[in-house]
């Protein structure tokens, strides 16, 4: 029929024109939010030519899940931790890269260089590390702070007054590092302590959040709360009258890595933006904001007064932090029943 | 011969559009057929198959989605299976929350909607205006200014203090009554339009005839006026319901996320460590399956009670 044809025809102009078109000037990047400064992207975009476009994600598994929902082949560079890079990939998300393609590649401090979940950093480059543990107002609870039991077996002070972060992995490995237990142990009586513990800590927590933990803090919401080091420190700055825990028993440690997806469009801006943040003024530009730390040699003179002094970014020598892991099928399986019986 | 005119006009348009009816709704078929069968088809076909580890899917038909809704094997698994009520608390928990929400939004929609209908002439733009001006809002800018009227050193609290209603400040942010209050500023216009569309044909000759037979006030609104705007009351219980149902900014914000809702427990199966998308799907499709039973069983009720 001419004339359904003609609609048809309309239809798919439409849809053609809808498509977005990318041509070699432009980058896409997925990151986290509030994690690079603008001034940074618009400095990268002006020296290279580029247009550059960002979205953002909140945890590593909401951009896992986006990515697999197809949107593989729209991003250029992703910015992932440390076991969703090693996930990542396993799953042939990644492209690689051969360190001659990128002039400061040697910049990257050594320790950064043979990682475990990227040996000799084939797709991936160090974008920033820290901590995680836990911020307390010291005015609501006056003993040592610096042992996991605030969180798990909150003082009365704190009961009802405590946020946690809204995130599975890092939980459960905080609690395997109260309990003493390696993380992701198949262990059956492990993992029932496990359970238990959550149970019996969950009536003392106000709520799960992670993006909103800073504001919590600030606006005393909640006396305590499971944060990020950096987010602590820009917590303290704002105004919110905490101290960063740095429990005995140990605490968790991340990486955040910028990655190369496999198919991404724009292939060549990608190795330059990852290039670019290689560059120590550049590296210390994503410190100075995100206050964390970089793993770039050389970025130490380029601190700012507040970032160099702060508690958040100088831990004691002991105890150490320890990297998520990424579980096996069969413990996730058993982890993600225990995450639902917390929140059932 | 006026009248064979139009005869004739008419068929020259009959003529013109001949055989055509079939390509003229195809802009409504595409639309239902992209945006509403192709979705829900595509969440169909994922909750029967094979969960890949850490999200996505594995092309091989598998019950496994569903065996988990209804089934408790306990902690690792391999227990004797059991019914599994976790999920059917989570469902009967957010139809309470969803049902007290709808419940709140009749209470005050209603006397509401009444309102603007009996007013005359341009007043009643104005308020209908008034009502929508929120939402020209951003929903998640709502709720979150929402946290922090309600919070613990808020404005709420401070003026209960001030006015002598209350010595200390009220724990509201982070309860289920928080999330009822979200979900009730969230979706009040929904009941407050359909109602006014129906109060406003009302015909107000009704209500004096019931008078004049000497019905008191509360027989005419009971025996009368709700009965001939039911229509309304039912589509915005409807409006307001379901959204509810599925609604996870409330419970996330308001709520303090201490307790999986229909639409966190979706959520968390994509974007959560679980990444189980066969389960979430299979959840979508109870949750869909259960509104479109209740919604047919009405419909079913009204064309009989038509008849």
């Amino acid at each position: 029929m001419k004339f359904s044809t003609k609609i048809a025809t309309a239809f798919f102009t439409l849809l053609v024109f809808a498509m977005p078109a990318h041509s070699a000037g432009k980058l896409s990047i997925y990151h986290w939010f509030e994690y690079i400064p603008q001034e940074l992207l618009d400095k990268f975009a002006a020296e290279h030519d580029v247009e550059v476009t960002m979205d953002t994600f909140d945890s590593n598994e909401a951009m896992l899940a986006v990515l697999k929902a197809g949107k593989m082949g729209s991003y250029d560079v992703a910015v992932p931790g440390d076991y969703m890079v090693e996930i990542m990939n396993k799953d042939g998300m990644l492209d690689t890269f051969e360190s001659s393609e990128l002039s400061n590649f040697d910049n990257m401090m050594p320790e950064w260089v043979d990682v475990g979940f990227d040996p000799g950093r084939k797709s991936s480059i160090p974008y920033q590390w820290g901590s995680t543990a836990f911020s307390v107002n010291p005015a609501v609870y006056t003993g040592d702070i610096n042992t996991w039991s605030l969180m798990f077996d909150p003082p009365a002070e704190l009961q009802g007054k405590i946020n946690v972060l809204d995130s599975q992995g890092d939980i459960l490995a905080m609690a395997a590092i109260y309990l003493g237990i390696p993380q992701c142990s198949s262990d059956r009586s492990e993992l029932k302590a496990l359970n238990d513990l959550l149970q019996s800590a969950k009536v003392h927590w106000a709520s799960f959040a992670s993006d909103s933990a800073k504001d919590k803090l600030v606006s005393g919401d909640v006396a305590a709360s499971m944060v990020w080091n950096g987010v602590a420190a820009r917590a303290r700055q704002e105004g919110a009258p905490v101290t960063y825990a740095y429990p005995k028993e140990g605490y968790v440690v991340w990486m955040d890595n910028v990655v190369l997806l496999k198919d991404a469009p724009n292939r060549e801006n990608a190795i330059k933006f990852m290039n670019f943040l290689l560059d120590p003024i550049n590296a210390a530009a994503v410190t100075n904001f995100a206050q964390y730390t970089a793993g770039v040699k050389g970025v130490g003179p380029l601190l700012s007064e507040q970032v160099k002094n702060s508690p958040e970014l100088n831990p004691p020598a002991l105890p150490v932090g320890t990297f998520v892991e990424a579980c096996t099928e069969e413990v996730q399986k058993v982890y993600d029943t225990i995450w639902l019986n917390l929140k059932k | 011969m006026a009248m064979q005119d139009i005869n004739q006009g008419k068929n020259t348009t009959t003529h013109t559009y001949q055989g055509l009816g079939p390509s003229l709704l195809m802009p409504t078929w595409l639309m239902i057929g992209i945006f509403l069968v192709l979705p829900v088809l595509m969440m169909l076909v994922y909750s029967f198959l094979t969960k890949e580890f850490r999200g996505g899917v594995i092309w091989e038909f598998s019950l496994n989605a569903y065996d988990q809704f209804i089934f408790d094997r306990g902690l690792f698994g391999d227990d004797p299976p059991k019914m599994e009520w976790t999920y059917i608390g989570i469902f009967w928990r957010s139809i309470l929350q969803a049902g007290i929400a709808t419940l709140l939004c009749l209470l005050i929609g209603f006397p509401t909607a009444w309102f603007i209908a009996t007013r005359v002439g341009n007043s009643k733009s104005i308020w209908l205006f008034l009502i929508t001006i929120p939402y020209w809002v951003n929903l998640l800018i709502r709720t979150i200014s929402m946290k922090f009227l309600i919070r613990e050193n808020g404005p709420a609290n401070e003026f209960m203090m001030s006015i002598g209603l209350i010595d200390a400040p009220l724990q509201m942010i982070n309860t289920n009554f928080a999330v009822q209050l979200g979900l009730f500023y969230s979706y009040l216009p929904f009941m407050v339009l359909p109602i006014y569309a129906s109060v406003e044909r009302y015909n107000f000759s009704l209500s004096e005839a019931a008078a004049d037979l000497y019905s008191s006030q509360w027989v005419t609104l009971r025996k009368i006026i709700i009965p001939t705007v039911k229509p309304g009351i039912i589509a915005g219980c409807i409006l307001v319901f379901v959204p509810s149902l599925g609604a996870f900014l409330a419970p996330d914000l308001l709520g303090g996320a201490k307790s999986f809702m229909i639409g966190s427990l979706i959520e968390d199966q994509f974007g959560g460590q679980a990444g189980n998308w066969p389960f979430g799907a299979a959840v979508s499709m109870i949750l869909l399956s259960m509104v479109l039973i209740v919604l047919t069983f009405y419909a079913r009720l009204q064309s009989r009670r038509a008849s």
